[in-house]
């Protein structure tokens, strides 16, 4: 049995892991990275990337769909497209597969030896990693766990057959014609509207009152909206009871207790991801739990001395750009700096259509603190540029403190808001004030006008409105 | 909506001036009629102003320590109705002061309606100080981190603190909303450490400044004046007081209702003193005097009235007890209880606190053996009760205990002799130690 030592030993390579070794790489800190897999995790390889390509790809052929109907205001008639979804999706695969090599790059630059296979604790100091060469011990003074995330399946709907996880639904062949989606979140939403408007005949079943329900009705509405558009049929308050004896339907108890049955191809569970804390010796070295998750203190550090966690692994939000910051902190702290986690936002986005962004506290987070607080809400209805390009749909919505006028959230909705989650996310980390936000100029004609606007809206002196 | 101007009203006669002392509301403030708005302070007498009218506060005149002149304006309200601002403005209209109305209420502590015609051109720039001013009072800059509350910072800012092993919780952020900049930094680092918490003993180095204000700013003017104009002489003579205390408790035991049947104030030793101080003063009128020493003038008093320096919780004052030589010893108890009261509890008129002709002192409990008199200018004397404590006296064949108490006492050495300062005393002595004698008339 081969060993090696090193200082630092990072468990996966998702965004988290491998920003960490990077990172420590950089810092002249001796760093080993193990992954199982693909180096880039769920994001790159099944999550984040895939999906935005995907979704990218269904916006394209719905726009050019509704010009072949002959009904495009812009004028632009076209005849009826088609869509090779294999095509697709080898093009996604392609970047996939830019970027995987891309994170193994640049993981070498910085000096990090990478071990492809599994890793198990033996202890808290020693992991020994199943290779395609034999089994290899790895000795280190800090371990960094990063082992992510994976999708929730449930008991009475197994994976397999027509049963898929968002992995699956990213690499079909062909469009199913009638798609029953369990589970009305982000996820479920983003790969539902794409595959509406790929041509499938999509059901979307949520247990709970409404869609999206992490964020506020307000915020969601355009979105509830666009759904209708496209004709998905939305069933609230409806819970999936299993596959149909036949494997053609999925079986539901709808909102007044009715059973029904939704006729599907493919069944798409979206109801969730848990951290994978499975398969890798975590009962060997007993950290303690928040739940599922592992819990960690403001420096990431676990409840054993040396062992770091970081990424999905140790809870909400799981998002890739917290995890990469995460790691990042990690690996300045084991280099020897003084870090802790002092984040006043960690951004997030929803691809729907039109999208979503959140940073900060919503409204109700906002009044929840006790003090008074003021919103500034500016629709895109007044944005020359959301006019312009077909997407009147949605707002920016800015909230502050009534007593200093402290920025405490900022959310959007709206066709291509994602990229304002930069000034958003830059606003509240800075500490801006209403007054800062409304004394930017913000270039014209652009979305962004809308979040000057709704900063102006709060102070009592938005202009276009 | 209109605007209601509140004026220093009048706080007492021949007053022109007063200083404000403390402020009860802050500009935004809701009030009512009646809600107390700030408190004035002429030479002895602190007075509230009410607001005569519901109202929101929107500007304040004065800042604490000023002194204002009667009939400036102190504070705007915003009130439901037409306010006192318009209705000024009208009546001023068939008036040949055609700019009076235009104007706005002035800020500076002069009367309102003055004319302004020869200066026109001021008057649009004239609303620009006040309204600058509630701006910067309403904006939390600079407002101390509630408890628990995150500090804001920039990332750098937060960044540059871990390396240097600052905790942010403990830098002011002068930015605003309180955010903590790079200068925040600097300047805590400029400081140095701070000595850690958890040592028992560790220097102070902070220097706090205290605005002397109100009646504490009075006493210190007071006080100067009479130490330096005043060459003082001390004299402290120790008196037997137990026949007087037997006769004091007797009197109190006795609980004779007074003429009217009302029941009587419970005697201290202090009328008997006052007393005792008249029958003095009676075969030596000069201490009992004013001493105008620019004109170079001794003002002698027939009416004996005698000041009893009283310490309350805002600090010395001294309330007046008229006429005590026209006094019986019940009506100066109950003159004195009164004035205690007022004293105690800020009613005290500026009638009651002025007047005196000479000054008694007492520190009461705290007492202490001897102490060493300022006289309440322009007074030449002032008698000092120090505490009455057992003491044994030796009475020629042995020593026996006895209620023992001292008087410390000061007089101006200009206009009164050590020779004759020592004979007053002797003689208010002699009454005490017999008190019999105080009542013998002639």
């Amino acid at each position: 049995m081969k060993e090696i030592s090193c200082k630092l030993l990072v468990i996966g390579a998702g965004p988290s892991g491998y920003v960490c070794a990077i990172r420590a790489g950089q810092l002249g800190v001796d760093t080993v990275i193990v992954e199982a897999g693909k180096p880039g995790g769920t994001c790159l390889n099944v999550g984040c990337i895939p999906s935005k390509a995907l979704i990218h790809a269904a916006e394209e052929f719905e726009k050019v769909s509704h010009m072949a109907g002959g009904k495009s205001p812009l004028g632009i008639s076209v005849t009826a497209p088609v869509l090779d979804l294999a095509r697709t999706v080898a093009w996604k695969d392609g970047i996939v597969s830019r970027l995987n090599s891309g994170v193994a790059g640049l993981l070498k630059k910085a000096g990090v030896k990478t071990v492809q296979g599994w890793a198990t604790f033996r202890d808290g100091k020693t992991v020994e990693v199943e290779t395609e060469t034999g089994s290899q011990v790895i000795r280190a003074e800090t371990i960094v766990i990063a082992t992510g995330s994976a999708p929730v399946e449930l008991p009475f709907l197994p994976f397999g057959g027509p049963v898929i996880s968002s992995t699956e639904a990213l690499a079909l062949n062909e469009v199913p014609k009638k798609l029953a989606v369990v589970g009305g979140g982000y996820i479920g939403l983003e790969l539902g509207m794409a595959f509406a408007k790929m041509g499938a005949e999509v059901t979307v079943v949520e247990a709970l009152p409404r869609v999206l329900a992490q964020y506020d009705a307000e915020l969601t509405r355009p979105v509830v909206k666009r759904l209708a558009a496209l004709g998905i049929e939305v069933m609230t308050g409806a819970k999936a009871k299993g596959l149909s004896t036949k494997g053609d339907a999925l079986l539901v108890e709808t909102s007044d207790g009715k059973s029904g049955k939704v006729a599907a191809d493919k069944i798409l569970v979206t109801v969730g991801r848990r951290p994978v804390t499975e398969g890798w010796g975590l009962e060997q070295i007993d950290l303690d739990r928040v739940g599922k998750f592992i819990r960690i203190d403001d420096q990431c550090r676990t409840s054993m001395r040396g062992v770091f966690a970081i990424g999905d692994v140790t809870g909400e939000p799981m998002l890739a750009h917290r995890a990469m910051a995460q790691g990042e902190m990690v690996a300045e702290i084991v280099a020897g700096h003084k870090r802790g986690w002092d984040k006043r936002s960690i951004p997030a986005v929803c691809f729907t259509d039109p999208e979503l962004v959140t940073a900060g506290l919503s409204p109700e987070e906002a009044k929840a603190l006790g003090g008074e607080i003021k919103i500034g809400l500016f629709p895109f209805a007044a944005n020359g540029r959301a006019m312009t390009r077909l997407g009147e749909d949605g707002f920016v919505r800015v909230v502050a403190r009534a007593d200093n006028h402290l920025v405490l959230g900022i959310q959007a909705v709206g066709q291509g808001v994602s990229e304002l989650s930069a000034a958003f996310g830059l606003a509240l980390e800075m500490g801006a004030r209403l007054e800062d936000i409304a004394g930017t100029i913000h270039a014209h004609p652009t979305l962004g006008e809308g979040f000057q606007e709704a900063a102006l809206k709060a102070l009592g002196h938005a202009l276009h409105i | 909506m209109g605007e209601h101007i509140i004026k220093l009203p009048d706080v007492g006669e021949g007053v022109a001036e007063a200083e404000l002392v403390e402020w009860h509301v802050k500009i935004g403030d809701i009030v009512r009629e009646d809600t107390v708005l700030a408190a004035v302070m002429t030479d002895k007498a602190t007075v509230e102003i009410p607001s005569p009218v519901d109202g929101e506060i929107l500007w304040l005149g004065a800042e604490i320590g000023d002194t204002v002149a009667i009939g400036s304006p102190i504070v705007r309200l915003k009130v439901a109705g037409e306010g006192n601002v318009k209705a000024a403005g009208k009546d001023a209209e068939p008036t040949a002061e055609a700019e009076a109305p235009a104007e706005p209420p002035s800020p500076q502590p002069e009367t309102p309606q003055s004319p302004r015609a020869t200066k026109p051109a001021e008057a649009p720039a004239k609303p620009a100080p006040p309204a600058a001013k509630t701006v910067a009072r309403s904006s939390a800059s600079g407002v101390p981190r509630p408890e628990g509350e995150k500090p804001l910072a920039s990332p750098a800012v937060r960044l540059r603190a871990k390396e240097a092993g600052i905790d942010l919780r403990q830098v002011a952020g002068s930015g605003p909303a309180g955010r903590i900049g790079h200068e925040d930094i600097e300047a805590f680092l400029a400081r140095g450490p701070q000595p850690a918490k958890t040592s028992g003993l560790a220097r102070n180095d902070a220097v706090e400044d205290i605005k002397l204000v109100g009646l504490r700013r009075k006493i210190a003017e007071k006080m100067t004046l009479s130490k330096s104009r005043i060459p003082h002489i001390t004299y402290v003579e120790e008196i037997d007081v137990t026949a007087l205390e037997d006769l004091r408790a007797a009197l109190n035991k006795e609980k004779r209702p007074a003429r009217g049947g009302a029941e009587r104030t419970k005697l201290t030793l202090l009328p008997f003193l006052m007393r005792a101080m008249v029958k003095a003063i009676a075969d030596q009128p000069q201490l009992n005097s004013l001493f105008d020493d620019e004109a170079g003038i001794i003002h002698q008093h027939g009416g004996i009235h005698i000041g009893i320096a009283a310490q309350t919780p805002s600090g010395l004052v001294v309330p007046v007890v008229k006429h005590a030589e026209a006094r019986d010893i019940w009506d100066c108890a109950a003159e004195v209880a009164r004035l205690a009261e007022a004293a105690k509890s800020g009613t005290a008129t500026r009638d009651d606190l002025s007047g005196s002709t000479i000054t008694i002192t007492s520190l009461g409990a705290m007492g202490g053996v001897a102490t060493t008199p300022v006289i309440n200018h322009p007074e030449v004397a002032i008698i000092g009760v120090n505490k009455m404590m057992v003491r044994p006296v030796w009475d020629d064949t042995q020593f026996i205990p006895r209620k023992m108490m001292n008087l410390s006492s000061s007089f101006d050495h200009r206009v009164i002799d050590g020779w004759d300062a020592a004979v007053f005393i002797q003689r208010i002595k002699a009454l005490l130690e017999t008190p019999a004698l105080i009542f013998v008339e002639g």
